[in-house]
């Protein structure tokens, strides 16, 4: 297979589905209307409501929801070969995560912006919207310990990214500060904040920095794990003008102009895809792809995650109804080309299939480390980018995302440690220190009691934290089914991708619970049930809501 | 050119103010509660040996007096000088 023709049917089918799929959805399903003011106008307050351009607000919106998880993914998944993770992304893209963002934004402008979990709370229940709490309090625990998990594995496998990839710490420093003392416009420095981090890859193949393989008792892994949650509970701390705005700015410009480069790499090297498209043998110990290649790959195919930025922020500062289609479907797009480009990277950036199966020895140890050395490869025939640059760079894009989405998180978390505080007259838990210390001592533990401290078996956690991004998703979808079937709209566009999410992620809980017994790791064992109860606890309200909504519905109709 | 570059200035003002402005705007009303209570200190029986120069920041800060002393958790004024509502 051709890795040009592989992009451009991807690349087709997502202009398809945001040509007609989506135009459909917004006029029948969701019957957007432009004369209905979105609450960007009528609780417009300077703050938290602005009424902003679309294409700006997709910017936002895109490099919000966009990070390293969409990498990581379909660079474990096609572990089965590239078909199935293909066809799921792009699947996945057009008919869930385009209609589930799109969904979110549109049931949030509908009821004053609010989020998806207050929505929970008032369409579904008061059990329900704390269920919504404890799904992303575990999620937000997993994407924390599996990205410093990935960072740590990176700096271990490619040195020369450890100084760029600090050094943009810096460079986000010096932007804030300039930014805030507006001495110059802001093109410029973007500009040169760029070129600087660019400079810094450059140098970063020359200095590699290794950590002593044993210190303190800890592994270079281990190590590196240590210092990245010590950094995020810092940089978390920190007011955020000083280094998350500038950082998170900076790395969104970063992901448009890594993505065109490897987009642009490919249609100059046209390489041709190695990889089987279907894996006749995968490496011992890999889980079956039905049900765990739809919980390995989340985001860029499905993320719940998406939800929370769709109906948080995004849906505050929408301009038009019809701006959601744009905005949330097209951002889902975005993502899923992003999981594009990491299958091709991953399954066309190789000479051979034997090297490819070198690096694809188990299940999750591949993953990132194959897209940056094939993403290099591929960019290195492109444009004879050399491989020590295009590696380094490729690296620190996936440390940078996975970064800074840990620094949001670990902060994110501290609000609601600090809410249980509050509602649970613990005084001492409400400190800004002591709550930032009780989330980075969870995650930590996490990370290290899935596997970290050996630096081996670390992303054997990836699908669990995939099942608990999904049982978010069904549960969005869920608020959002409710609202098409109050408005008397067909629920299948939503209710179907829901109802296969749900069984994918029952199913995959189920397989990984017995093989964590079989592997006697208690640890994931008891996380897994953890999961496992609340995605139960999900199925239950679902049926119960749907039934009650049902039922009611067409007398709800008569009182309108 | 000179008004493109505006224009390019303002969307990546707009792109970089977006999703921090709530934050933001949390943090400069920390920021803004502490300096009231420095300039109201005096009225409230805190010392200030800089309460000459406060003074005349009375007038300005008056406005926002009335949301200040709420998000204190104080229904009323607690100033025995002045009464707000």
């Amino acid at each position: 297979m051709n890795a040009i023709a592989l992009m451009l049917i991807g690349l087709g089918a997502f202009a398809l589905g945001y040509l007609f799929y989506s135009r459909f959805i917004a006029a029948h399903i969701y019957a957007l209307d432009d004369s209905r003011p979105t609450p960007a106008h009528e609780l417009a307050d300077g703050v938290d409501y602005v009424a902003t351009n679309r294409f700006v607000l997709w910017g936002h919106h895109f490099t919000s929801v966009a990070g390293a998880a969409p990498i990581v993914g379909p660079a474990i998944a096609v572990i089965w070969g590239w078909l199935p993770a293909f066809i799921w992304v792009v699947v996945g893209t057009i008919f869930i995560a385009g209609v589930h963002d799109f969904g979110a934004i549109w049931a949030s402008i509908r009821n004053k912006a609010r989020s998806v979990g207050a929505l929970t709370g008032s369409l579904v229940g008061r059990r329900a919207q704390s269920l919504f709490m404890i799904v992303i309090f575990l999620l937000l625990l997993m994407v924390n310990a599996v990205f410093a998990v990935v960072i740590a594995g990176l700096f271990v496998s490619f040195p020369e990214s450890v100084i760029p990839a600090w050094s943009a710490i810096v460079v986000a420093l010096i932007l804030g500060q300039l930014i805030y003392r507006r001495l110059i416009g802001l093109t410029l420095l973007s500009i040169i904040g760029v070129a600087v981090l660019y400079l810094m890859i450059w140098v970063g193949q020359f200095v590699p920095v290794a950590l002593p393989d044993q210190a303190v008792g800890l592994g270079a892994n281990a190590q590196w794990i240590v210092i990245l949650f010590v950094y995020a509970a810092i940089a978390s701390l920190l007011p955020v003008w000083v280094l998350l705005q500038p950082r998170d700015y900076i790395n969104g410009l970063q992901l448009f102009i890594g993505l065109g480069l490897i987009f642009a790499a490919v249609l100059v090297a046209n390489p041709q895809v190695v990889a089987p498209a279907i894996n006749p043998n995968v490496p011992p110990g890999t889980p079956p792809l039905i049900p765990l290649l739809f919980v390995t790959i989340a985001c860029g195919a499905i993320s719940g995650f998406h939800g929370l930025v769709s109906s948080g922020t995004t849906s505050k500062q929408l301009d038009r109804e019809s701006d959601a289609r744009f905005v949330g479907y097209f951002g889902a797009v975005g993502e899923g080309s992003l999981a594009l480009a990491a299958i091709i990277a991953t399954t066309a950036g190789f000479a051979t299939l034997g090297e490819w199966e070198a690096l694809y020895t188990a299940f999750g140890s591949g993953g990132v480390n194959a897209f940056v050395e094939g993403g290099a490869t591929i960019m290195q025939s492109g444009y004879g980018l050399p491989m020590a640059v295009g590696t380094t760079l490729l690296a620190v894009m996936a440390v940078l995302f996975a970064a800074t989405t840990m620094d949001t998180g670990i902060r994110l978390q501290r609000y609601i440690i600090q809410e249980w505080g509050q509602i649970h007259d613990l005084d001492w838990l409400r400190g800004k220190a002591i709550s930032t210390l009780v989330a980075v001592g969870a995650c930590l533990a996490l990370a290290f009691g899935a596997g970290g401290l050996d630096g081996t078996g670390g992303l054997v956690i990836w699908p669990l934290f995939g099942t608990t991004n999904q049982l978010l998703a069904a549960l969005t979808l869920l608020v959002v089914t409710l609202m098409v079937v109050r408005l008397g709209k067909p629920p299948w566009f939503t209710l179907v991708p829901m109802i296969g999410l749900l069984i994918m992620t029952v199913a995959a809980l189920l397989m990984q619970l017995i093989q964590f017994y079989g592997d006697a790791d208690w640890f994931l064992l008891s996380l897994d049930i953890l999961v496992l109860i609340a995605a139960i606890a999900v199925v239950l309200e679902v049926a119960g809501a749907l039934t009650r909504s049902m039922r009611s519905h067409t007398s709800e109709d008569q009182a309108q | 050119m000179k008004f493109s570059l505006k224009a390019i200035d303002d969307a990546l003002e707009q792109f970089y103010g977006a999703r921090w402005r709530r934050e933001l705007a949390r943090e400069q009303r920390e920021r803004e509660d502490l300096f009231m209570l420095m300039i109201y200190s005096e009225s409230l029986g805190i010392p200030n040996p800089v309460s000459w120069h406060t003074l005349e920041l009375r007038g300005v800060m008056l406005e926002e007096f009335h949301e200040w002393h709420r998000r204190q958790g104080l229904e009323k004024s607690p100033l025995d000088n002045f009464r707000c509502c």
